[in-house]
């Protein structure tokens, strides 16, 4: 029987807390839509700091992977999981965890930009804080104001904080949404296709913005665009019909991989 | 060249019918509201609207007592109606995929189409019958029962409109799945519901059959809830059927007046829905 995991752990550029628990990882993972299976004993591990990108040609399993891991796979109905993640070694599966509060450690991007409508901009952002601990008025503005500096969308929006944010480009509204994410401080955020919508001006601010996210938070993205996985990712994990078929540094895996379908994707030959 | 010009001929006669269509169906409630004004409009006089029935035969007088009463009742109906219409909304719409959302959705389409005065009968049964008299609560509760389903299923669509992406979004940062249907979904449908509700209100607030047994109407001034009461409709009715000239005036300008009522709703409900488009 595990533990509930702890509260977050402090300051998280502490050196404190060696490479020895990956900050997320599977073992054996299976995700099963009723009785077929999405993706099949997946084990992985995510280093804190790290971009980890799954590729692999459509419905090979990346994102119903993704979404296993902070359980929103479950949210689809028939849908379950066998099989462990875990979040600082806690398995976020284990029956005494509410699956809500995984949400809130471990934030998630979608392909769409999704700003919520009826709300600001500086209210969107705000929106995560809202299921947390309760923040006073100028600690708000504040986090506010952070998140959207981190998501490089401060100087874009700081004029019209209270403005509808349908009125910003899809490129800008992605950008809310990874401020949006990044406000509540989760520790992991996941990103499911997050340029696939947008347009290469836009994407290329997506990808900076990966950048410079590793650095406080650990990150997966998931992405079909094999260039994107090699400039913005550490660790590449190729999938390829629901199995995890290689996973390596990226360098080595663009340049010399060891399986034969990772070469065979990776340079064009199906997917 | 005589082929070009048949072709043309037969579209633009084939749009033209398509434009009598839209005329004709537009006609009647012109024509409705032209001699509604027509003939109503002389009676409208402060009086109309400040003072209620006087003797029989005798001028003056007004419909000050049918008014208020409907907007009583009405009110008692968006009171009962109103939560519960809209609460099996949003029930259908997110949680309304299995063997209880078919039904209740079967019901609710059926009640749509049960006949208002079976309804009234029906409240009568129940309401009036076991406590002994008319009262407005009785009619209140059975225009109710005429806008639970209406209410419901516009809600239901209203809500269903919303993509499922941001619902997803609100459960991706932790919410509750409470506070992510109230907080995020309903409020992005808002609008939307509120339209369908004033356009309910306006469809329940001309209805006679629901009061004719259970408000029943009444000649004097009442506020009673626990006593009959009079509307508007009812009171149209009485003095369309009596035989006094003055009373025939009277249910003209009432006409006159409820229809100006239920056009001003609708009005109000498309204005709410441009006022959100223009804002988004």
């Amino acid at each position: 029987m595990t533990a509930p995991p702890p509260a977050r752990p402090a300051a998280s550029n502490a050196q404190a807390a060696p490479a020895t628990v990956p900050r997320l990882a599977t073992d054996a993972l299976t995700a099963w839509y009723g009785s077929t299976s999405g993706v099949r004993d997946v084990t992985l591990a995510c280093r804190e700091n790290t971009v980890t990108a799954l590729i692999g040609p459509s419905g090979c399993g990346k994102s119903t992977l993704l979404r296993s891991l902070n359980r929103m796979h479950e949210l689809v109905a028939g849908a379950r999981v066998t099989g462990r993640v875990l979040l600082d070694g806690y398995d976020i599966y284990d029956a005494a965890i509410n699956p809500v509060q995984v949400r809130r450690r471990i934030g998630m991007v979608f392909q769409r930009p999704t700003p919520f409508p009826t709300m600001s901009i500086a209210e969107n952002v705000a929106a995560g804080l809202a299921v947390g601990k309760q923040v006073s008025g100028a600690d708000r503005d504040g986090i506010i104001e952070r998140a959207l500096r981190r998501a490089a969308l401060w100087d874009e929006v700081k004029d019209r904080l209270h403005d509808s944010p349908l009125n910003l480009s899809g490129g800008q509204q992605q950008r809310l949404c990874v401020a949006r994410t990044v406000a509540p401080e989760p520790e992991v955020i996941l990103l499911d296709e997050p340029t696939a919508s947008l347009d290469p001006a836009g994407a290329a601010h997506i990808e900076e913005l990966v950048q410079e996210l590793k650095r406080e938070f650990t990150v997966v993205i998931v992405t079909h665009n094999l260039q994107q996985a090699a400039r913005v990712s550490d660790v590449t994990a190729f999938f390829y019909l629901g199995e995890l078929i290689e996973v390596g540094p990226t360098s080595r895996m663009f340049t010399a991989p060891e399986k034969a379908q990772t070469e065979a994707y990776i340079t064009g030959r199906f997917g | 060249m005589r082929g070009r010009l048949f072709r043309r001929m037969f579209g633009s006669a084939m749009t033209g019918l398509t434009y009598a269509a839209a005329v004709l169906a537009i006609l009647p409630l012109a024509v409705i509201f032209a001699m509604l004004l027509v003939k109503g409009a002389g009676s409208i006089n402060w009086d109309f609207f400040v003072k209620s029935a006087v003797p029989f035969g005798e001028p003056g007088g007004g419909f000050a007592h049918a008014i208020v009463g409907t907007l009583i009742m009405v009110s008692l109906a968006c009171a009962f109606g109103l939560p519960i219409g809209v609460g099996t909304g949003v029930f259908l719409a997110e949680f309304g995929g299995g063997r209880l959302g078919f039904t209740v959705r079967f019901v609710a389409d059926v009640l749509n189409g049960v006949p208002s005065i079976v309804i009234s009968i029906f409240a009568w049964t129940w309401l009036v019958k076991p406590t002994g008299h008319f009262s407005a609560l009785a009619g209140g509760a059975a225009l109710a029962m005429i806008l639970v389903p209406i209410v419901a299923r516009t809600t239901e669509e209203m809500v269903r409109l919303v993509p499922n992406s941001l619902r997803e979004a609100a459960l991706a940062l932790g919410y509750q799945r409470w506070r992510a249907t109230l907080q995020v979904v309903v409020r992005t449908a808002l609008s939307g519901i509120v339209t369908g509700c004033l356009v309910a209100i306006a469809r329940v607030a001309g209805e006679t059959a629901p009061l004719l047994f259970t408000a029943l109407g009444n000649e004097f001034f009442s506020t009673r809830l626990n006593g009959p009461m009079a509307a508007l409709p009812l009171q149209v009715w009485r003095y369309a059927l009596g035989p006094y000239d003055e009373w025939h005036r009277e249910a003209w300008a009432g006409a006159l007046v409820l229809i100006t009522l239920v056009l001003a709703l609708s009005l109000i409900a498309r204005a709410v829905v441009r006022a959100k488009r223009q804002h988004a």
